[in-house]
């Protein structure tokens, strides 16, 4: 979540204060992100010296000062919004590691090591449901955000259940005799062996 | 307090022999009213088995299914349908609406074969369509109805009169995610005011919109979700980001 450009969407509205601008931020992202003033005030800071917002009054209390975009923030805001965010997924997903991982130690049962994500993943997709629905109907921000959590956490779900099909169909793995273990340490990563 | 529905180690074997194939091997599940159940597993985990099980459309091989305290297997055929029509209600993947009935007829089809005279089942059945927010659609026969208003209907049909037990087969059927969900929120406010409810599903996203999650897999129960600590603890999640 960029702060900076949300603050900057928030005054793209019109002029306002400090204290305002939080409890914007925290009730348009559907309160899952909280954030604290001290943080608006730094980001502000930062967005004044950059010259992309700025104050009716240069100096006095922070709290007292009114914040303003300019055009400069309007175009930033404007670049922002358009600018696709990475999607390439990190490197090492830990979930997949674990899986992965889990194939290789002996004595594992892979398919109860899939059950205990998939229930875990549920049970977190439940409780943004109740997140939903105890809402408002019309709170569109949180049901946005619930929506797009609920969705991601599906995809593991769907990688879970898809990992279950592709391991009960691999063929049966034959024994390695002693003898043939290679003395070199087999790499982890390897699951099609 | 009775259970709305208990399975008791049910188990259902079709075939015989070297064709045997074990569909539901000893299950226990209880659910309460008030309660929305769900039982998620792949295809062939014996899912839809246990739903037709518990709906009295077929009989378990071994083991007890308790209605409302009422053991299926004591009772006979004919009071075993008196239950589907009365204590029953179900949801179908594709609606299953009759096509020569208008929304309301389809609604109270299940009271009037269970000889309720025509102007109260009317009576009931609108009081159903308008908990689900189509009773202005009463009149229609359902190649009028758009998908979603189709499945209001079929979820009006489940819980009309004193139904307290609603079972569902994927009932979002081929709605997009957001009317899909719209079904969900009518099962689950249906449940919460006081109906039992069981919905059978591959998906996730059905899934958790229910209180409790029952894993199936190659027709055992092998997990279940224990109760979720509520939304807040989310919002302290949300102090890492």
């Amino acid at each position: 979540m960029s702060v900076p450009h949300a603050l900057l969407a928030l005054l793209s509205e019109g002029p306002k204060y400090g204290l305002r601008l939080q409890n914007e931020f925290e009730a348009r992202t559907g309160e899952v992100w909280p954030l604290n003033v001290g943080q608006v005030y730094t980001t502000l800071q930062r967005l004044e010296r950059d010259g992309l917002v700025e104050t009716d009054d240069g100096e006095g209390e922070r709290s007292r000062k009114r914040y303003r975009i300019t055009p400069a923030g309007d175009r930033e805001l404007a670049d922002w919004l358009r600018t696709p965010p990475d999607l390439v997924p990190p490197p090492r997903d830990e979930l997949v590691i674990k899986v992965l991982v889990a194939l290789e130690v002996p004595g594992t049962d892979i398919h109860e090591i899939l059950q205990v994500h998939r229930r875990h993943v549920i049970e977190t997709m439940q409780r943004y449901t109740q997140v939903k629905a105890a809402a408002r109907e019309d709170d569109m921000a949180l049901a946005l955000v619930a929506d797009a959590e609920l969705f991601r956490l599906e995809a593991i779900v769907r990688w879970l259940d898809a990992a279950e099909v592709r391991l009960k169909q691999r063929p049966p793995l034959a024994p390695v005799p002693v003898a043939d273990v290679p003395l070199e340490p087999t790499h982890p990563m390897e699951v099609s062996q | 307090m009775t259970s709305a529905l208990q399975l008791r180690q049910v188990s259902k074997v079709y075939g015989s022999g070297p064709t045997e194939v074990h569909a539901l091997r000893a299950v226990d599940l209880s659910v309460e009213r008030g309660e929305l159940v769900a039982i998620m597993g792949p295809s062939g985990s014996g899912k839809s088995t246990l739903l037709t099980i518990a709906g009295s459309l077929e009989a378990a091989t071994s083991g007890q299914v308790l209605v409302d305290g009422v053991d299926l297997a004591k009772v006979s055929r004919s009071d075993q349908a008196r239950m589907r029509r009365r204590s029953i209600g179900y949801v179908f993947q594709d609606f299953n609406l009759l096509p020569g009935l208008t929304a309301v007829e389809n609604v109270t089809l299940p009271l009037e074969l269970d000889g309720v005279r025509a102007k109260a089942a009317r009576d009931t059945g609108l009081s159903a369509l308008e908990e689900l927010d189509v009773a202005d659609n009463a009149d229609r026969y359902p190649d009028e109805l758009s998908g979603g208003e189709r499945q209001r209907v079929a979820i009006a049909r489940a819980i009309v009169g004193e139904r307290g037990l609603l079972l569902a087969d994927e009932p979002t059927g081929a709605l997009d995610s957001v009317n899909g969900e719209g079904v969900m929120r009518l099962l689950r406010a249906a449940t919460q005011r006081g109906v039992a409810g069981v919905v059978v599903t591959h998906e996730a996203q059905l899934a958790y919109w229910a209180d409790r999650v029952f894993f199936l897999r190659d027709g055992h129960v092998v997990d279940q979700t224990v109760a979720p600590p509520g939304p807040e603890s989310l919002l302290a999640a949300g102090d890492r980001q």
